[in-house]
Order: C-alpha cells, then sequence, then structure tokens
C-alpha cells in the first residue's frame, strides 16, 4: 500500500497515517476491548467476593471443589498458552504449516479445559448443587462460566481462523487477527490466574 | 502493510515463551501444592498465594502479552495500568462497603 | 405458554386510551413521513446515504436526530408527569392511575438518560472529534456505524414497550429485590434490561472505537497536549465508558440471571444480596454522570475561547481538571446510597470525595471565566447557552455538595430536593452543553446558519422554564415532599407544585421553538448559507473544512504545530492554499451489515423480553454470522481519485473567495 501514500509532508510516524495502519489499530482497539473486559470480570469478582460465604444452608466451596481437577484444567490452559506461542512465532516467519500445526495443539488443550470444567458443573448440578441452590454458586457459576465462556468463544475463533489461514495463507489480514486472538487468549490465562487463586484455592484453604 | 501488526506489538521469541512458561508452571505449582498438602497455616498460605498470583500475572503481562514501555508498546501498558487501578478502587471500595454493610446488620 | 409466541398474547396490548391515542399519533406521523420519504423518491437517498453510512458525520446526525425523537417522547412523560402531580392534589387522584404512573418515571429517566443525552453526546463527538484532530474518519467505521443501530436497537425496545406489554414500573434505576421476578413478574423489567444491555454494549463499542481514534489518527505533529479541548474531555468521557459500562453489562447480566434462571444474585432468598446490585448499578451510574457532562465542559470551552477571540485560558489545567474529575468520579458513588447503612467510615470517605470533585470542576469554571476577563465576548445563542450553564450549573453543583454532607443527605435523599439537584446538574450542565454544541456546529454540518431569533427565544424559554419547573422542587424537598409520589394530599406543597407545572409548560414552549427554529432555519436556508466553512472565525481544524465538510474531511492531513491549529494557519497564511495536484485518499465502503445486525440484536431483545427462545436464537446466531460474513468481505474501500478531490477542493475554495 505504501505506492498510494499520500502524504507530502515527509517523515511523521507512520502510527499516524490513518488507513495504512490499520492492522496496529485493531490490534490496540481489541487491547482496550480486553480492557472493558477486565471490568466486566472486576465485577462478577467483587460479586463473588461479597457473596461467596452466603451458602443459605447448602455447600460452600470447601465442600465441592475438586482441586485435582482444577489443577488438570488449569495446566491444559498453561500448556496451551505456550503452544499459542508457538503459532504466534510461526506465523510471523510465514510458516504456515508449523502455524496450523500449533494451532490445532492449542485447541485440543483448550478443548480438554472446556471439557473439564463441563465435568464439572455437570458433576454439581447432578448433585443438586446447581446456579439455583444458592448465592454463593450463582457466583461461583457465574465467575467461572463466564471465564468458560469466553474461552468457548476463542475456541470458535480459532476455528474460523484456522479456515482462514488454510484458504488464504498468512495474509496481513489473518496475521493482524491472530495477534488479537493471541492477545484474547493470554488475557483469559491471566483471568484464570485470578479464578484458581480467589475462588478455588483461597476457597478450599 | 502486512508487517505492521508485527511491529506494533513485539512478539517474543521461544527462549522468551519457554521462560514465561517454566516461571509460570512453578508459581502455580506451588500454590496448588501449599493448598492441597495443607503444610502450613491458613494465615501465611492466603498471603502466599496472592503474593504468587500477582507475581504470575507479571509474568504474563511481560511473557505472553508483551506489555512493555517501548514507544510502540507504551498505549497497551498505560492502558492496563489505568485498568488496573480502577479495578483495584471498584473491587476495593465495593468489597469495603458491603462487608461494612453487613457488620451493621448483624 | 405457546412455544411460537412465548408469553406474547393478545392481553400484550394496551387498553389505557392515553397509551391508544398516543400510538395512533405515532403511528399517523410514521405513514406521513413514509409518505413524504416514498413521494419524493428519497427511499435510495435514505437508505445509499444515511442509514449504511459509515461517515462519522452523518452518523452524527443520526445519533442527534434519534436524541431529538427521544427527547419528544422523554418530555411527554415529563410534562404528564408535572401535570398529573399538579391535578393530583389533595387526595384528588389525578388522570394517571400509578401503575402507569410508574412507568412513566421509569421510562423519563430510562430515556433521557440512555437515549437522548447518550446519543446527543456520541452524536457531537462523533460529528467534531475526528474533524477537530485532523483525522479523515475514525478508527473503525463499520463499527461506529454498527454502535449507532445498537444503540437505536435499545430505544425501539424502551418504545416497543409502549405498545406491547408494559415498561418497569422500578425506577429508572431498577433496584432489586423490586425489579426481582418475585415483584416484577412482567415484562417491565425484561424491556428495561434488554434495552440498557444492547445500546450499553454499542455504547462501549464506541468508546474504544474513539479511544483508537484519538490516540492513534491524530493529525501530523499533534501532540496529545495540542489536542483541541472538545476532543479530550470527549477522550476522557471514552475511558469512563470503556471503565464502567462493562459494570453496567455484568450488573445487569446478574439481575438477567436471576429473573430468567432463578439464580439468587440479588434475591431475598437464597442468600442473595440486594445491596451488591445498588452498589454496580452506582459504580457504574456515577462515571455515566460525568460521560454526560464532561463532554458538556468540553463544548462551553470551545464556544467561550471562540466567542471571545481569545486563547483558552490554562488549557493545561483544563485538560487535567478533567482527569482528576475522570479518575475521582469512579470513587464516590457511593453518595448515591449514604443511607443505606454502611458504617459511617464508609459513608465519611465518599462524602469528603465528593465534596473533593467539586475543587476541579471550580477550577473550569474560573478557567472560563478568565477566559472572557477582557475578552469581547459576542453575544450569540451558543454563547447564551454558556452564560446560562454557567449560572444554572454552579447553583446546582453546590447544592450537589450539601447533598455530599451524610448528614444532610439522611435528611433530603429520595425527596425532590435531590431531584431538584440532578435536574439542576444535568440540564442546566449537559442538555445546555448539547444545544449550545448544537447551536454551534450546525452550519459546519449542514452547511447554512440557524434562525437567531428562535434560538435565542428557544434558549430563554429553557432557561426560564427551567427555574420555574426546578426551584420548586427544592422547596418541596424541604418542605418533607418524596420522589415518586403519584397523589399528594398536603395544601402547603400545592403551590409549588402549580409553579412547577408552568415551568414545564415553558420548557415545552423552548422545545417548540427549538423544532421551529430548525423547519424555519431549513425553509430559509439559501439565504443563510455558510460558503466560508468558518462561520464563527474558529480556532480549531473543523473550521478548515467547508460546510458542510467534504467526506473525506482533509484532502491533505493537516499538519499542526498548536492548540489553536486553524487560529495558527490562518495566522501564517497555510489556510485556504490551493494545491497544485492531490493524492487519492483511501475511504471505506458503505455497509448494510450495521443495520442488518441491529435489527436482528433487536429481534433477539425482543425474544428475549417475550421468551421467544427459537427467534432469540435466530437473532442472536444470525447477527454474529452477519458479524462474521461481514468480516471476511473483501470489498470494504476504495480511492477517491485525484481529480475529484481537486474539483471538490477548487470549488470550496472559489467559495471562500466568494465570501
Amino acid at each position: 500500500m505504501s505506492t498510494t501514500h499520500m502524504n507530502t509532508h515527509g517523515a511523521h510516524d507512520a502510527a499516524h497515517d490513518e488507513h495504512h495502519d490499520t492492522g496496529g489499530n485493531t490490534v490496540f482497539g481489541f487491547w482496550l476491548y480486553l480492557m472493558t473486559d477486565c471490568l466486566l470480570f472486576a465485577s462478577v469478582f467483587a460479586t463473588y467476593a461479597v457473596l461467596f460465604m452466603n451458602t443459605a444452608g447448602g455447600v460452600s466451596g470447601k465442600e465441592i471443589f475438586e482441586l485435582e481437577l482444577i489443577l488438570a484444567g488449569t495446566a491444559a490452559l498453561l500448556i496451551s498458552s505456550i503452544t499459542f506461542g508457538f503459532a504466534m512465532i510461526c506465523a510471523h516467519r510465514k510458516n504456515r504449516a508449523g502455524t496450523l500445526m500449533w494451532l490445532v495443539a492449542t485447541f485440543i488443550f483448550g478443548g480438554i479445559f472446556i471439557a473439564l470444567e463441563l465435568y464439572e458443573f455437570n458433576h454439581l448440578i447432578h448433585n443438586g448443587n446447581g446456579p439455583q441452590a444458592s448465592a454463593f454458586l450463582s457466583a461461583f457459576f457465574s465467575l467461572v462460566g463466564l471465564h468458560g465462556l469466553h474461552v468457548t468463544a476463542g475456541l470458535i475463533w480459532m476455528i474460523i481462523l484456522f479456515v482462514e489461514i488454510v484458504m488464504t495463507g498468512l495474509t496481513g489480514r489473518a496475521l493482524t487477527r491472530l495477534a488479537c486472538l493471541s492477545l484474547f487468549w493470554h488475557f483469559l490465562d491471566i483471568i484464570w490466574i485470578c479464578v484458581f487463586t480467589v475462588v478455588y484455592l483461597m476457597g478450599a484453604i | 502493510m502486512s508487517d505492521h501488526s508485527s511491529e506494533a506489538h513485539s512478539h517474543g521469541s521461544v527462549k522468551s515463551y519457554i521462560v514465561g512458561f517454566i516461571w509460570s508452571v512453578i508459581l502455580t505449582a506451588i500454590p496448588f501444592w501449599m493448598v492441597m498438602t495443607e503444610a502450613f497455616d491458613k494465615g501465611p498460605t492466603y498471603i502466599t498465594i496472592v503474593v504468587l498470583a500477582i507475581v504470575q500475572i507479571f509474568v504474563h503481562l511481560k511473557y505472553f502479552l508483551h506489555l512493555n514501555f517501548s514507544q510502540q508498546g507504551k498505549l497497551d501498558t498505560y492502558s492496563f495500568i489505568f485498568s488496573a487501578v480502577i479495578i483495584v478502587m471498584v473491587v476495593g471500595l465495593s468489597v469495603w462497603i458491603i462487608y461494612a454493610s453487613n457488620a451493621m446488620m448483624m | 405458554m405457546s412455544a411460537l409466541l412465548g408469553k406474547l398474547s393478545w392481553d400484550a396490548l394496551p387498553y389505557d386510551p392515553i397509551v391508544i391515542t398516543t400510538l395512533c399519533v405515532v403511528a399517523i406521523a410514521a405513514c406521513v413521513i413514509a409518505f413524504l420519504v416514498i413521494k419524493n423518491n428519497l427511499l435510495g437517498v435514505l437508505w445509499n446515504d444515511w442509514l449504511t453510512s459509515v461517515d462519522h458525520k452523518r452518523l452524527g446526525v443520526m445519533y442527534i436526530v434519534l436524541a431529538f425523537v427521544m427527547l419528544i417522547r422523554g418530555f411527554a412523560d415529563a410534562i404528564m408527569m408535572r401535570l398529573q402531580l399538579a391535578l393530583a392534589t389533595n387526595g384528588d387522584p389525578g388522570y394517571l392511575p400509578p401503575s402507569h404512573y410508574d412507568q412513566i418515571f421509569t421510562a423519563h429517566g430510562v430515556i433521557m438518560i440512555i437515549f437522548m443525552a447518550m446519543p446527543f453526546m456520541i452524536g457531537l463527538m462523533n460529528i467534531v472529534v475526528p474533524l477537530q484532530i485532523g483525522a479523515r474518519d475514525v478508527a473503525f467505521p463499520f463499527l461506529n456505524n454498527l454502535s449507532f443501530w445498537l444503540a437505536v436497537s435499545g430505544a425501539v425496545l424502551v418504545n416497543i414497550s409502549l405498545g406491547l406489554g408494559e415498561f418497569a414500573m422500578t425506577g429508572w434505576v431498577a433496584y432489586p429485590p423490586l425489579s426481582g421476578l418475585e415483584y416484577s413478574p412482567g415484562v417491565g423489567v425484561d424491556y428495561y434490561i434488554w434495552a440498557l444491555q444492547i445500546s450499553g454494549i454499542g455504547t462501549t463499542l464506541t468508546a474504544v472505537n474513539f479511544l483508537v481514534t484519538v490516540f492513534k489518527m491524530r493529525a501530523p505533529g499533534m501532540k496529545l497536549m495540542d489536542m483541541p479541548i472538545f476532543t479530550w474531555t470527549c477522550t476522557w468521557a471514552n475511558i469512563l465508558i470503556a471503565a464502567s459500562f462493562p459494570i453496567l453489562t455484568a450488573v445487569l447480566a446478574m439481575l438477567t440471571l436471576d429473573r430468567y434462571l432463578d439464580f439468587h444474585f440479588f434475591t431475598n432468598d437464597g442468600g442473595g444480596n440486594s445491596m451488591m446490585y445498588i452498589n454496580l448499578f452506582w459504580a457504574w451510574g456515577h462515571p455515566e454522570v460525568y460521560i454526560l457532562v464532561l463532554p458538556a465542559f468540553g463544548i462551553f470551552s470551545e464556544i467561550v475561547s471562540t466567542f471571545t477571540g481569545k486563547r483558552l485560558f490554562g488549557y493545561k489545567s483544563m485538560v487535567w481538571a478533567t482527569a482528576s474529575i475522570s479518575i475521582l468520579g469512579f470513587i464516590v458513588w457511593l453518595h448515591h446510597f449514604f443511607t443505606m447503612g454502611s458504617s459511617a467510615n464508609v459513608n465519611a470517605f465518599f462524602g469528603i470525595m465528593t465534596m473533593i470533585i467539586a475543587v476541579p470542576t471550580g477550577v473550569k469554571l474560573f478557567n472560563w471565566l478568565f477566559t472572557m476577563y477582557r475578552g469581547r465576548l459576542r453575544v450569540t445563542v451558543p454563547v447564551l447557552w454558556t452564560l446560562g450553564f454557567m449560572v444554572t450549573f454552579t447553583i446546582g453543583g453546590m447544592t450537589g455538595v450539601l447533598l455530599a454532607v451524610p448528614g444532610a443527605d439522611y435528611v433530603l435523599h429520595n425527596s425532590l430536593f435531590l431531584i431538584a439537584h440532578f435536574h439542576n446538574t444535568i440540564i442546566g450542565g449537559a442538555v445546555f452543553g448539547y444545544l449550545a454544541g448544537f447551536a454551534f456546529w450546525f452550519p459546519k454540518v449542514m452547511g447554512f446558519h440557524l434562525n437567531v431569533k428562535l434560538g435565542k427565544a428557544a434558549f430563554w424559554c429553557w432557561l426560564v422554564g427551567f427555574f420555574l419547573a426546578f426551584m420548586p422542587l427544592y422547596v418541596l424537598g424541604f418542605l418533607g415532599m418524596t420522589r415518586r409520589l403519584n397523589h399528594t394530599d398536603n395544601p402547603d406543597w400545592n403551590i409549588w407544585l402549580y409553579i412547577a407545572v408552568v415551568g414545564a409548560f415553558v420548557i415545552l414552549a423552548g422545545i417548540i421553538c427549538q423544532f421551529l427554529q430548525l423547519y424555519v432555519s431549513f425553509r430559509d436556508r439559501k439565504q443563510n448559507l455558510d460558503t466560508t466553512g468558518d462561520p464563527w472565525n474558529g480556532h480549531t481544524l473543523e473550521w478548515a473544512t467547508s460546510s458542510p465538510p467534504q467526506f473525506y474531511n482533509f484532502a491533505e492531513l493537516p499538519v499542526v504545530s498548536d492548540i489553536d491549529a486553524f487560529t495558527d494557519m490562518k495566522e501564517k497564511g497555510t489556510a485556504y492554499v490551493r494545491k497544485e495536484s492531490y493524492a487519492p485518499i483511501h475511504m471505506p465502503k458503505n455497509t448494510m451489515a450495521g443495520i442488518v445486525i441491529g435489527g436482528l440484536i433487536t429481534a433477539f431483545g425482543f425474544a428475549m423480553i417475550w421468551h421467544i427462545w427459537w427467534l432469540a436464537i435466530v437473532g442472536l446466531v444470525g447477527s454474529i454470522v452477519t458479524f462474521v460474513v461481514r468480516a471476511y468481505t473483501k470489498d470494504v474501500d476504495y480511492y477517491v481519485q485525484p481529480d475529484e478531490v481537486a474539483r471538490i477542493e477548487n470549488a470550496h475554495l472559489d467559495n471562500v473567495a466568494k465570501g
């Protein structure tokens, strides 16, 4: 696109050349969206912090959390983080096959995380400890579920991007989107650190 | 044009990802181990897991999200710091408000 | 309950004669408008040039049209309430039964804040900010269009509630447990939830869009501390939106889960804590009032500086005052519920913070005064609004500081004193600001001047009407009258209620003048053309374009080296310079994706309200698919060729030369 470079004023910051740096703008815009997402999670965390003792005579966290399961999920998510990192490195080296392979790996580990979470939820609901049972469980399901919903959205997005890269290769647009998804994925890791610390570990002490 | 996104956001190297990964494995394993084995008293355990979580967040920010103070990356970093400040205020004050209200009702 | 129509049945239709009459009038008006559009062959223009437009200026105009339409609705609610209270004295029941009256005060609050003030503010921001920073458009033009349609979607849902079912009867804050399923089993609260949720997401997207625009797309040479003050105040408003609207999203989602899936966040049973709703609602709600008022402060700054012909006094202190208001705006929210019963320490902390926030606001007032000092103020309509604001808002601010004292608040909370206070700040601050901005930038956007006489008449009606309508409410508050009363039985209150209703009608005259002004100005537009693009001898870059601005804004991105960039250009003689040749300009193409997604999301919201699950799935999945398809559309931009740019630019410069 540099052939249509319109600015005649010579040297200036590339970021100011609108429409010519849309990739950078998109990634920054996506980052700002993630910041709004942070606040969304923060509100739910605050609610959890207020409600976690309100068990209404039902179970408390200590009674229902299975830390082995959570540890396995955490491991899956952590591994998916580094595999996504490798996908990004491959993408920037224009290694399409490598990118796709690491994306598949990321998808599998992300999928394992979601499967474990669904198992946990199903197990709880089956035992009568669904989100309707108490304010604590409402907040617990909402907080953990909100994170799970984000991971699921990330997995769907990954499929769409996978198809795009297969069809059109690692174009500038695909790279920008991959960069956004990468931010999304690593951002969800940070949320998960807060979840396992505040919800599971503190709840199980 | 295709490289702009990569210029705007440094994307790390294999080494930095592995370093970050190892750190986060350690920082995840210790709190889980502390809680699962119940090897320590409640108080120290609380403090340790919170501190380790905060450290791990910084590790992720640096090695996975590549936040930095370079010309290109500082806006991202500032917006994160701003959000973190707002979160601390909103969550902290909310918890204070509600716990104080609860105490009044006891 | 059928699977096809959910809770929707014939019972949802209204039986109230007032509502039926309103609906008939609306239907007739809609038919007339549709007829005029089709008769004048404007359907294509409407669709191609407006509804599908990604041009920030046109979206801004549409936002303001939305604001005016909703102003009519919200004001109709207001005058009905005042009339009811003037009639329903001495034990008379009046003409509005409580269930209807409760819906009206809820709708009035929601509409005025979310669907009048917000679109007005965002409309002005859309029009002005990209021009002021010398950009060709916002960072994500399609997203901008989508945000607009999400705002419309919310407004449509609120208006549907008038004809189908009911609106919430909870007050605009919708506190549980009243807004929970137990005490509000109807669809009213669901309308409230989905209208706010959908438009709120649109607002969040707008904030992200404009933050990227301002941080990444400023004209070459424009440092952050060179940005015009209106852009700065909008930027802080956008930061506040990005930080606070997600809290609203979260708290509404939790209320939704309580109502739809029997969760226990805010219920009386199951360990729920309704105080957390109040807390989170105001953690959004308080920043929200600064979101409304900060851009208005920016508008006043631009106007004071332009019409005194001086540089704004204390530009830096203005920026930092805005910044401190924004940050402090996040730690004062508890003053909305001092009486909830938190500890004395909590109340003291928030009370003191609230008083402190008055300081940077005072700094701003002094900056405006010092700008005027020894200046030659041209008393135009925008300046009238500004002067009216400075008096009115100061009173509102002082009653606010009074309410910030927890002890005083225990006496005055929930009374009409509070109602008077926040109308004093929101009308006298935000709305006066938007109307000032409307008068200020109208010639820029439309290319012709507004009628001055009617503009002045509108201002005086608004100002006098405002004082007549709201000063009595301060008195009534002291006399012990609480808010949201349907009828009264205290002879001491009567006289003040009568004065207030007179005030409401004077404001009505102001609004009528405003619309007459639009009509007369449009009729006489040929005589009042603004050919120069700079009708007020402006300071900032928006005045460097023609009126209305070229669709690409700037043929060549201006190089900025001063806060008052256009004044600087005029002084250096670099304004209005004819160029030999132009480069092609890269522009986004219009798209129908925004309006399609808006329609699908409206269907989704409507379906959720009425529990029509199949339609909800269709709406949600459809909108996501549309978004993804749009993301993979290749044909999204084009180039304006140099000869066309040259033609447009030369025509403008010829006009300027002619004067």
